[in-house]
């Protein structure tokens, strides 16, 4: 095919005309798909809150509450069955050894944590992601503990009794950190029966 | 060209990864399991096809010193598109919680637009053949991508986990090295070499 010779109009016009479509295609796209894409995150979220807390029949998202901790500010988000405080979930995240590693933890009133979900990790296949339930029992050794009396840390650092993930210390740390910064900003949050 | 051929050099002969080594990032980065490596390669497929056809339609109109700039911007597009629909659609975890397809190949979605396949087709095919052509091209070489990638996924998964495509063959672990980078470089060199073999016995016929 012949080549289009180049000058400075019809350079102008061609990159106008093509960027000038282009963009008018993706706000058309982004206007179609920002429902659906802000019902998966919901959906991704309430599942979650749904896997952590103990039976609940409020609306947590509804009663959320935000506490600073040291520098961070954390979302909890409270879940009463009738009115009684059932659980209290905490999205909480630390920096790992490949990046943020966001938590979501369902703690019962008094304190003892329930269940942990992974919301996001980016740390090493094969090591690093035995923070997952479904590739390791690393996370139920948290599991009906209550940081008032289970020290959060790595067990071979001295810091706590946490069995680390072996290979995987910088991840087991990070996962440490981020359910201590939880269980402050329940006990900061100080969420009651209403 | 006939049309057939067209679509099948995608797979063996011109291969865009175990034979022209084009887009070997993505492919390295997203195969530690068949799934993800065919999500991967279905995507590229779809904004390859598009590409395709768009460039091939405008390529007349436009300006020999401005090709490349609007290839890219037309190849940027369809990349958003697709992390737009994926990030809408694709993007359920399971129901132990597992991490959705979409979180799983997070950033290499947007990096299609960096892949050198889509550009090489745009400027290698597109821009010099018809519409339909063209469409066809960027189907043969996205399969191509997506069944090489789909097997380097199946062999790492096999031998890293043991399992393909989530179902369990061997008991264990496996080997934790096929997993990771590593293991990736090892099975596409294996597989590269087989393709190789592959290729030089359809020659000699």
């Amino acid at each position: 095919m012949a080549k289009k010779e180049s000058n400075f109009t019809n350079m102008l016009a061609t990159l106008l005309i093509v960027t000038f479509a282009s963009s008018a295609a993706l706000g058309f796209i982004y206007e179609l798909t920002k429902k659906p894409i802000e019902d998966a995150l919901l959906y991704k979220k309430t599942l979650a809150v749904q896997i952590v807390l103990p039976e609940f029949n409020n609306d947590p998202f509804g009663e959320a509450k935000r506490v600073a901790v040291g520098k961070d500010t954390l979302n909890i988000y409270p879940g009463r069955k009738d009115s009684v405080l059932t659980g209290v979930a905490v999205e909480t995240s630390a920096p790992g050894y490949g990046g943020d590693i966001r938590l979501l933890i369902g703690f019962l009133p008094d304190g003892t944590i329930r269940e942990v979900a992974v919301l996001e990790h980016k740390e090493t296949a094969g090591l690093g992601d035995k923070i997952l339930k479904s590739k390791s029992d690393f996370p139920l050794q948290f599991e009906g503990k209550n940081p008032d009396n289970f020290k959060l840390g790595v067990r071979k650092d001295g810091a706590g009794e946490v069995d680390a993930i072996s290979a995987s210390t910088i991840t087991s740390r990070a996962y440490c950190k981020a359910v201590q910064k939880a269980y402050d900003a329940l006990k900061k949050g100080e969420i009651e029966n209403e | 060209m006939n049309n057939l051929k067209n679509f099948t050099k995608g797979f063996i002969k011109e291969n865009p990864v175990l034979v022209l080594f084009l887009g070997l990032c993505p492919t390295l980065g997203t195969s530690n399991s068949a799934i993800n490596g065919l999500s991967m390669g279905l995507a590229t497929t779809f904004v390859l096809v598009l590409s395709n056809v768009v460039i091939s339609s405008i390529s007349r109109f436009i300006p020999d010193k401005v090709r490349i700039p609007s290839y890219i911007v037309v190849i940027a597009s369809f990349v958003t598109v697709v992390d737009f629909m994926m990030k809408a659609y694709l993007n359920t975890p399971g129901k132990n919680f597992e991490p959705s397809i979409y979180d799983q190949l997070g950033i290499f979605i947007p990096l299609i637009v960096v892949n050198c396949i889509v550009l090489g087709r745009a400027e290698a095919f597109a821009s010099k053949n018809g519409v339909f052509a063209s469409l066809i091209d960027g189907l043969g070489m996205g399969l191509g991508f997506a069944f090489a990638l789909f097997m380097l996924g199946s062999v790492r998964e096999l031998l890293g986990n043991g399992s393909i495509l989530g179902f369990k063959f061997i008991k264990g672990d496996g080997m934790l090295m096929f997993v990771s980078p590593p293991g990736a470089f090892l099975a596409l060199g294996f597989l590269i070499m087989l393709m190789r073999k592959l290729n030089q016995k359809l020659a000699k016929n």
